[in-house]
């Protein structure tokens, strides 16, 4: 009704945020708002989220910030860069479902993703 | 045992800045680096692409940049102990003792650490049951191709690496090649090479499998692996060799009692000197507020942290501040005459 006066909207509108949710190899799930914009890596270096190393900082040469999508959001996700696979070859147990998180950018479209941390990363 | 006023872990930018600052002060140094060539992250990670935040240069390559920073520290004529790794530091009657993977011994009153993220080692395999044949039957390098003749070789990769020893082993041994995906990283010429091989039966390639577990009892017997699909299929195997990379790792600088935050060494920003006196550390592995990874920050602390060095490399002498361009004691140590 009153938008603008709503503090849950105001945030939204000034700073759009996107849940997502990171699943360690134990099971222990840590459900964080992203801005829209920083990567998944990025979201979760900064809220000291345990599993995703990202030696590399973000520029696709180290895959330790690798992570399983399950399939239902794999195929909802932008298709991988060049690249990404030739890097995922080089991380930790690979699989068919396995997405580097900094190359996946927060957005509305990824409200609500969960991604699953792999046993390790190096 | 060598003796010198710097030892500098890491022959990245960072460390070889750092290197050239000492030989302008008028000090000696050593360099290790675990890798087989010079320049870090720069050559191993991107050495074709182009950087372009290095102050006064519009646009260069990671090797470009490894190799004028090279060509600036020739005159000094530093020694680079390359493939070999800092293992162990001790501290004696205010000096240090580093010792090497490879068993060399330096005795130094400063150690810089320009480790970067770690030294590069190879990836392994994720199989526990891997481990107890590491070595021996389980490999990640070649070293002597002559053992693997007349035997079962099993490769895993899809990097140069990979097809390039798939190619060269198929002439003396059974090869079988092994890749998590369809689609190759390395050269594509190698690929054919691969494919055709394939055709002729010289080479068993299996795509989409990855390694589920080492088998042997003392000595290697054979691999399990499985398809994307699910499905488990065993090799007979000699030999399995693996090809999945670089990881880069902080290993052994992890015992040196500095301390360590989340992979980084706090240090001061006076000098970059650690928690540890007469250990400095500079360049991505070095923290501090406001720290970014950049390589202009790290050639800016190889500069401060050399002069800390001087002060115990030179403890009866005071250090005084000079230009290159006006000091003829720094252009005698560049060798250049007036
Ligand atoms: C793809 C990519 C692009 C980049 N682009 C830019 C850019 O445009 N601009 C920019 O400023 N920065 C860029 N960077 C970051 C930059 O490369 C790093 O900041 C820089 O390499 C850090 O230098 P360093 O000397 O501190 O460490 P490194 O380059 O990491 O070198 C450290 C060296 O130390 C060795 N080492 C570690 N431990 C030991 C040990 N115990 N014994 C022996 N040797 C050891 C390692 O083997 C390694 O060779 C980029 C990085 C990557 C990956
Ligand atoms: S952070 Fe290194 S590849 Fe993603």
């Amino acid at each position: 009704m009153f938008p603008h006066t709503c503090p849950f909207f105001l945030i939204n509108y000034i700073n759009p945020m996107a849940k997502i949710k990171y699943i360690e190899h134990d099971g222990k799930e840590h459900e964080i708002e992203v801005a829209n914009g920083l990567t998944v890596m990025e979201g979760a270096v900064q809220n000291g989220i345990p599993g995703i190393d990202a030696d590399c900082g973000g520029s696709m040469a180290c895959a330790t910030c690798h992570v399983y999508v399950k399939e239902d959001w794999f195929s909802k996700l932008p298709d991988k860069e060049m690249g990404e696979d030739d890097m995922l070859d080089q991380a930790f147990e690979p699989k068919s479902n396995s997405r580097l998180s900094c190359q996946l950018t927060v957005s509305d479209e990824l409200n609500g993703l969960i991604v699953h941390l792999p046993e390790k990363q190096i | 045992m060598i003796n010198t006023d710097v030892v500098i872990v890491g022959a990245g930018p960072t460390g070889l800045f750092c290197a050239h600052q000492l030989g302008i002060i008028g000090l000696k140094c050593e360099i290790v680096d675990n890798l087989d060539k010079i320049g870090g992250q720069c050559i191993e990670l991107y050495p074709d692409k182009p950087i372009y935040d290095i102050p006064a240069i519009p646009e260069c390559t990671g090797e470009e940049l490894t190799n004028n920073l090279i060509e600036q520290i020739k005159p000094f004529n530093f020694n680079f102990h390359l493939n070999d790794r800092v293992q162990e530091l001790k501290n004696e009657n205010e000096k240090w003792i580093v010792k090497t993977l490879n068993g060399k011994e330096f005795l130094t009153p400063n150690i810089v650490i320009a480790g970067g993220v770690g030294s590069f080692e190879p990836r392994k395999f994720p199989t526990k049951s891997a481990d107890q044949f590491d070595g021996k039957s389980v490999l990640y390098s070649v070293k002597d191709k002559t053992i693997f003749k007349d035997k079962s070789v099993v490769i895993f990769g899809g990097g140069d690496s990979a097809l390039d020893w798939a190619i060269e082993l198929s002439k003396t041994s059974k090869v079988t090649l092994i890749h998590r995906r369809d689609e190759f990283r390395g050269a594509q010429s190698s690929v054919d090479k691969v494919k055709e091989l394939q055709k002729q039966n010289k080479i068993e390639l299996l795509t989409k499998y990855s390694i589920k577990d080492v088998k042997g009892n003392g000595n290697l017997e054979s691999v399990e692996i499985k398809h994307d699909d699910g499905n488990n299929k065993e090799i007979k195997a000699d030999y399995v060799l693996g090809f999945f990379g670089l990881i880069m790792q902080l290993g052994p600088i992890l015992d040196w009692g500095l301390n360590i935050d989340k992979k980084t060494i706090p240090v001061n920003t006076e000098n970059f000197e650690t928690n540890k006196k007469g250990i400095f550390a500079i360049g991505d592995i070095c923290t501090y507020p406001g720290k970014l990874k950049l390589i202009l920050s790290g050639f800016h602390e190889g500069a401060l942290a050399a002069r800390g060095c001087f002060k115990y490399a030179r403890p009866d002498e005071k250090y005084r501040f000079e230009f290159t361009t006006a000091s003829n004691t720094i252009k005698d140590r560049l060798g250049l005459k007036e």
